[in-house]
């Protein structure tokens, strides 16, 4: 009797195994980044090239860093979304232009509107190197100490933004308050 | 749509050879030696962007991006255990097409030969068992008469 148990036995186990890894998305890459300093930059403003914009300046600040790009498809359906969460001002929102023309990437803001505090251009990709990034949009959130304590890979969808991100904002910003 | 797809197939086959081309056409004029080293590190590392591709075959800008990268770290005298830290300390090592040994990936390096030694064990097994029945026992002496009464009973029943 165990004979014919043991194949089937051998067989559910292989499904289980099988049923835990098409669930996954393949996609969805651990960054090792979570919980190690955000990688420092010093770029150009996308609306004003004479400014620079660098990670350091939100020293003692939460805050967010998503890339985007104007040829990236889903970071138009992730738009309306952020500028939702832009209007609630409960974290400021930068923004990243990745490998992206700028009259491109101020048309698209243009036409759908600006949920970023302001945008920096990487244009060569070499800072979106340093983060990690391998398809926009992503997402970073980033401590006080410049600590990236949450990765979003593809859009934030809503349920992100309220169960994940924004619990995360409220516990920094209380222990910033603490200290 | 077998139609579309056939067709969209064929298309590809078509733009593949001038994509490569231009790839080509880009790196020449380099220096040979950066060149052949970037390649070997390349194939050793996957396209984050497709995933089943290594670094070295995919056209994803990504990848010529980390190419660009990494033939920059070369030239800039990094040793290759330098640049796979530099993008596994990025992109984890998810980049790696090798998988290193750790324990979390011991099953996956060592998995294989468990199975196999399992396999000879339980291979060795059966052939002794098998051999053990097989083997040619002489008949007691009880066992000869019955034999001979079937064969006196069964030849009795022939010629009737």
């Amino acid at each position: 009797m165990i004979k014919y148990l043991i194949p089937l036995g051998i067989f559910l186990v292989l499904v289980v195994f099988l049923a835990i890894g098409l669930g996954r998305d393949p996609h969805e890459v651990p960054s090792p980044l979570i919980n190690k300093a955000a990688p420092t930059f010093r770029l150009p403003q996308l609306k004003d090239p004479s400014k620079t914009f660098s990670a350091e300046d939100m020293r003692g600040k939460v805050w967010v860093l998503n890339v985007w790009a104007s040829w990236c498809i889903s970071c138009r359906d992730e738009h309306p979304l952020l500028i939702e969460y832009a209007k609630t001002r409960a974290v400021p929102i930068y923004g990243l232009n990745w490998k992206d023309s700028r009259e491109d990437a101020v048309a698209w803001l243009d036409e759908l509107g600006d949920p970023y505090v302001l945008s920096v251009a990487d244009t060569d990709g070499r800072i979106a190197i340093d983060y990690g990034v391998y398809g926009a949009p992503e997402t970073y959130l980033i401590d006080q100490s410049g600590t990236i304590r949450f990765k979003q890979i593809g859009p934030v969808a809503p349920d992100v933004w309220s169960n994940k991100i924004l619990p995360l904002v409220q516990e920094l910003n209380r222990q910033g308050t603490s200290k | 749509m077998i139609r579309f797809t056939l067709v969209s197939l064929l298309l590809l086959c078509a733009i593949a050879p001038f994509a490569v081309a231009k790839e080509a056409q880009s790196t020449s004029g380099d220096d040979p030696a950066v060149e052949q080293r970037l390649k070997n590190l390349s194939q050793q590392l996957r396209c984050l962007v497709c995933q089943n591709e290594t670094l070295a075959d995919s056209q994803a800008f990504l990848a010529e991006d980390l190419r660009r990268e990494i033939r920059e770290q070369i030239i800039a005298g990094k040793s290759d255990k330098e640049i796979i830290e530099f993008l596994t300390a990025r992109y984890g090592q998810f980049i790696l097409y090798r998988p290193r040994v750790t324990p979390t990936t011991y099953l996956l390096w060592f998995g294989p030969f468990v199975l196999l030694l399992g396999g000879l064990w339980i291979l060795f097994n059966y052939i002794k068992h098998r051999r053990d029945s097989l083997q040619e026992k002489p008949l007691s002496a009880d066992e000869h008469r019955r034999a001979e009464e079937l064969l006196a009973s069964n030849s009795g029943k022939e010629t009737t």
